[in-house]
């Protein structure tokens, strides 16, 4: 019993540090990769490279005096002070169900890790991602509700409808992905996606399902309110939408949970699409080394997904609000339906 | 139960460090308040009017109608998605019925003009 | 000092028997071929009327109104409207004079809608009440101002406190809207400290919903008083003030401002001169252009391409920097020439920028022109047609994009323009996008001139050996008499401008950049009225609005390039 908690709480530490210490990297290798793409040098005085720029960014936000609107009193100021708060909870929390590597029955202190997942036996997997993730827009609204302030209602409302409709697209283009690997468990959802077709095509979800990887990976644009979906906080039309208001730490927690919720939209694309942490062609080395590997290679492809996010970010410009509800509503439910559609006829013809 | 006890932990964690690096903020952060600087920013003119009494577009509430009408019914899709094989062609079938049901709302809510902006 | 240019007199004019009432006085043509007519004031608006729907005249452009200030004269002020037949090139001018116990005229909004704003000036800064125009109210200076700041008598030194409280808020803004009819309503400040309006603009707005049902913008935050400086410096000490004008590209204003005032004097720059003037006006224009295009790409969500023209700019800057000393206020130009020669690796650098700016002007082409999201931000937004755009004074690019090919460079040829190959982009949807695609193209087209005029840039000094204009080398001063005195005349009297008044324009990055100037013969101005393109521009903007979106509201106040330091003066 003991043991097994030990375990837990281990593993609870080192996901929760290395998702927080990512934040700051992240911030780091946007800003250089902005500037990278712009032709620009980027921050480059604090450290080798301008390493440690994100701390000295954090020293100064925690520094930062805490301003609250006037006229945001009581219940209102009680949810303006956690709103934040609710954004960085949510964003963690999100990650308990996402498993980042292969375990070959590894044992620690004499109790079986159980797979590199916090939650191993959470046997609702994707369900509990999706319930915890839509609370995330719970902050964005009380934050622009709550600040008294134009510019973050209109983002705050704004937030709240856009995360609900492309909520509804993310959630049917996994339903393809549910009916092959038949299971919530986003492990199974990984081990289905090994080997290979015809050996050499890998067996990634990516490639039968094509449309609902699309739809996916677009829709987790939109849920963490990255360019070209960052009309929630669209600088040039709402100043900086829902978290005008808010300063200090605050912001910074709006801020990080940013990160967090790309660096968990990642995994989720690379889980659900793209094989976790198989890759074709290569067999696992068994004990710590092959867990370390698959790791290894489930970080690899994450961190091409987040340079993806980057990327995109620094090339593309924003829709207009009415555009995107449309681009949600009208075409990305239908091919997200249609993605699953045609992977159950698939599976029913198979099945004849 | 003890499926769950990961999710507890890590939740603490994940409530207290919002809590902790706000505490810390607190206690180290300036803090000179001005009645000026506390006023809503609306570009640097005092507003005639505070956000909490403005109105917003009721499409937003239609959205949100929508939402929760939709999501509710693709919620029953993922028992069914994760059972597919076993339900075989039955199953398929049985959920095109409700899916063209579903659809019918859909198409519906479309024509209606539901999905329209502005 | 009516018409004190005018050559003829009425009964010889050809075009005197256009106005068989006794509406005109008298009526010329001044120096440099614009027919000058002075009005009374009973007739003016038929006469404005007849001016622009007459087939002799179709003047269907009014580029500006201006007020001067005769304290000495009985009727004080004279109001001066210059208009223009776009297709046949013809100026006009039209002179009323008023009264100062009785300084009202009738509006001329309804003959152009370019008026509108144009007439608030003359309000705000002589006094004179114009009857019928839709909002009088003071407009570069602040709601609580006392006075009319250009009247002569104007006292500066006067001082008192102006109060937020006092800011211009459209009555229909305090209205409260709770009924049923407005459910959705509400007053939102877009400005002066938004993130989109890049310098000091404000526009209030009425939304039902995220639909702008009403719209109003307040400018002169940025008001210098310009104009009123002016007339206390001398003719050349003027330069400087001109590159605040659009600081963007502030060649093209000191320039403007130098041509304008040679033409009065009957004086050219030498060939070298003009033809550096040429080249560097027409980078000056790619760095507004670069601006305006990037500023109105960072406000659609896209800042790298921002960056792109950054770099651009920068390089610009470089080479301005190594002609003048200055970066961003070059004051380079003089009445005569330049301030000084270029340096000896001009031509160099010249050919190097020729080669660098192409690459990022087709990363932005590759970047945005074809995105679908950009076009879908952008066409269709902020449509204006070609008489609409024409009626609201607008010139430049916007205009070309709306349709109509008018540039002053191919309409009336100066500094050598006539000599060097180059089209002007024209589209025809007259939005967002148009107006994109226009500056895109001229940017090339800039390029291409710059290519011609470095091919052929001729020796010989740069500035005139007019020595009533521009100063002797300093070694003749302390070497001959002669040089000597014009050195001292000149230091201590200034450039003596014949009397008189004249309008000169050239095409500023934003369009028709024109100087109303009068002289009364002394060391100083007496008066320079500067026509800012894009304050035309910005006054329909209210109007494009009405019926959009926020969102579209940004894209389009990008697109129309409303420079601050040009608009307020």
């Amino acid at each position: 019993m003991w043991a097994e908690i030990l375990v837990i709480v281990i593993k609870v530490v080192v996901v929760s540090s290395v998702l927080l210490t990512l934040v700051p990297i992240m911030v780091w290798v946007e800003r250089r990769g902005a500037a990278m793409i712009q032709d620009r040098l980027g921050p480059n005085r604090v450290g080798p490279f301008g390493l440690l720029q994100p701390i000295v960014d954090a020293v100064k936000l925690i520094t930062k005096e805490d301003l609250t609107p006037s006229g945001v009193k009581g219940v209102d100021r009680l949810l303006y002070l956690l709103a934040p708060s609710i954004a960085l909870v949510v964003a963690i929390s999100v990650f308990i169900a996402v498993p980042f590597g292969f375990d070959p029955g590894l044992k620690l202190f004499g109790h079986a890790i159980d797979g590199f997942i916090v939650a191993p036996n959470l046997n609702l997997g994707i369900l509990y991602i999706f319930a915890i993730a839509s609370l995330g827009v719970y902050s964005v609204v009380l934050a622009g509700w709550a600040s008294n302030n134009k510019y973050s209602l209109m983002g705050g409302i704004r937030a709240s409808a856009q995360m609900v409709s492309y909520e509804l697209a993310m959630t049917i283009s996994v339903v393809g992905v549910l009916m092959v690997s038949g299971s919530f468990g986003l492990q199974d959802v990984v081990l289905h996606q090994s080997g290979t077709w015809f050996g050499f095509i890998p067996r990634w979800n990516v490639f039968p399902q094509i449309i609902g990887a699309i739809t996916f990976i677009v829709a987790a644009f939109a849920e963490t309110n990255r360019l070209p979906f960052d009309l929630v906080e669209a600088e040039a039309e709402l100043v900086v939408g829902y978290h005008t208001e808010y300063s200090s730490m605050r912001f910074a927690a709006f801020f990080m949970s940013e990160y967090v919720n790309m660096v968990t939209a990642s995994s989720l694309i690379v889980i659900l699409f793209f094989g976790g942490w198989t890759l074709p062609g290569f067999a696992t080395p068994a004990g710590w080394l092959g867990a370390l590997v698959s790791i290894g290679i489930f970080a690899v492809k994450v961190a091409f997904f987040l340079w993806f996010f980057v990327w995109v970010r620094w090339t593309l410009p924003r829709f207009r609000f009415d555009q995107l509800m449309a681009l949600g509503w009208k075409t990305m439910i239908p091919l997200a339906v249609l993605n699953f559609l045609l992977v159950g006829a698939g599976m029913a013809l198979r099945n004849l | 139960m003890t499926n769950y006890i990961p999710i507890v932990i890590f939740t603490l964690v994940a409530v207290s460090f919002p809590i902790i690096t706000l505490l810390i903020a607190k206690v180290i952060r300036a803090g000179s308040p001005d009645p000026v600087k506390a006023e809503p920013y609306e570009c640097g003119v005092a507003a005639e009017t505070t956000a909490f009494d403005t109105r917003f577009s009721i499409r937003y509430y239609l959205i949100a109608v929508l939402f929760v009408v939709f999501d509710v019914e693709t919620i029953f899709l993922f028992p069914w998605a994760v059972m597919f094989d076993r339900l075989a062609l039955f199953g398929f079938i049985e959920m095109m019925v409700f899916l063209a049901i579903l659809l019918a709302g859909y198409v519906y809510a479309w024509r209606r003009g539901a999905l329209e902006w502005a | 000092m009516t018409v004190s240019s005018t050559q003829s007199l009425t009964e010889r004019h050809p075009l005197a028997d256009a106005f068989p009432g006794d509406g005109v006085e008298t009526i010329g043509n001044d120096a440099d071929g614009h027919t000058v007519l002075a009005v009374d004031r009973s007739h003016l608006l038929e006469i404005l009327r007849q001016l622009r729907d007459d087939d002799r005249f179709r003047c269907d452009f009014l580029s500006d109104i201006c007020g001067v200030d005769y304290p000495d004269r009985q009727q004080r002020f004279d109001v001066v409207y210059h208009l223009a037949n776009l297709d046949s090139g013809e100026r006009y001018r039209v002179k009323v004079a008023v009264d100062e116990d009785d300084a009202v005229l009738p509006s001329a909004y309804g003959v152009w809608k370019a008026a509108d704003w144009f007439e608030r000036e003359v309000w705000d800064m002589f006094g004179v009440r114009f009857e019928g125009h839709p909002n009088l109210k003071r407009i570069l200076t602040h709601e609580a101002f006392h006075g009319h700041p250009l009247r002569k008598d104007y006292d500066p030194g006067q001082r008192w406190l102006l109060t937020e409280k006092d800011i211009m808020t459209p009555e229909w803004a305090r209205e409260e809207q709770l009924d049923d009819q407005h459910m959705e309503s509400q007053v939102l400040n877009l400005g002066p400290s938004h993130p989109a309006t890049h310098g000091t603009l404000r526009t209030v707005l009425r939304l039902e919903g995220e639909n702008i049902v009403k719209a109003e913008s307040e400018i002169g935050y940025l008001h210098r008083c310009f104009e009123k400086m002016s007339e206390t410096h001398g003719w050349q000490q003027v330069i400087p003030y001109t590159d605040r004008l659009n600081y963007c590209s502030s060649m093209i204003n000191g320039v403007g401002y130098a041509l304008a005032v040679e033409n009065m004097l009957g004086i050219e720059a030498p060939p070298r001169a003009q033809v550096v003037r040429v080249i560097l006006s027409e980078l000056s224009r790619i760095m507004d252009h670069a601006v305006c295009l990037g500023a109105n790409l960072v406000d659609l969500g896209a800042l790298t391409n921002f960056w792109y023209f950054f770099q651009i700019r920068e390089e610009i800057y470089g080479l301005l920097e190594s002609c003048a000393g200055g970066r961003l206020t070059v004051s380079y130009a003089r009445i005569g020439g330049l301030a000084h020669d270029v340096p000896a690796d001009f031509e160099e650098q010249v050919r190097r920028l020729l080669d660098y700016i192409p690459p990022f002007v087709a990363d932005v082409d590759k970047l945005i022109t074809r995105n679908r999201i950009f076009r879908d931000r952008t066409e269709g937004i902020g449509v204006l047609s070609p008489e609409e755009a024409v009626a609201w004074g607008w010139t430049g690019p916007c205009l070309r994009a709306c349709g109509v090919p008018y540039d002053v460079r191919k309409a009336h040829p100066y500094m050598g323009y006539e000599q060097y190959e180059f089209d002007v982009p024209v589209a025809t949807t007259g939005d967002t996008y148009a107006r994109y695609l226009v500056r895109m193209e001229e940017i090339r087209q800039s390029l291409r001139i710059i290519r011609q005029a470095i091919d052929n840039l001729p020796g010989g000094p740069v500035i005139t050996d007019d020595h009533h204009v521009a100063l002797p080398p300093k070694e003749k001063v302390y070497t001959e008499m002669e040089s000597l005195i014009w050195h001292f005349k000149l230091i201590f009297e200034g450039i003596k401008v014949p009397p008189g008044d004249a309008y000169h324009f050239t095409e500023g990055a934003n369009g028709e950049l024109g100087y109303y100037i009068v002289s009364d013969g002394s060391g100083t101005p007496y008066r320079i009225k500067v026509r800012p393109p894009c304050f035309a521009l910005y006054q329909a903007y209210p109007h494009i609005l009405e019926g959009l979106l926020v969102p579209d509201a940004i894209a389009i106040l990008g697109s129309l390039n409303i420079i601050a330091g040009e608009l307020d003066r």
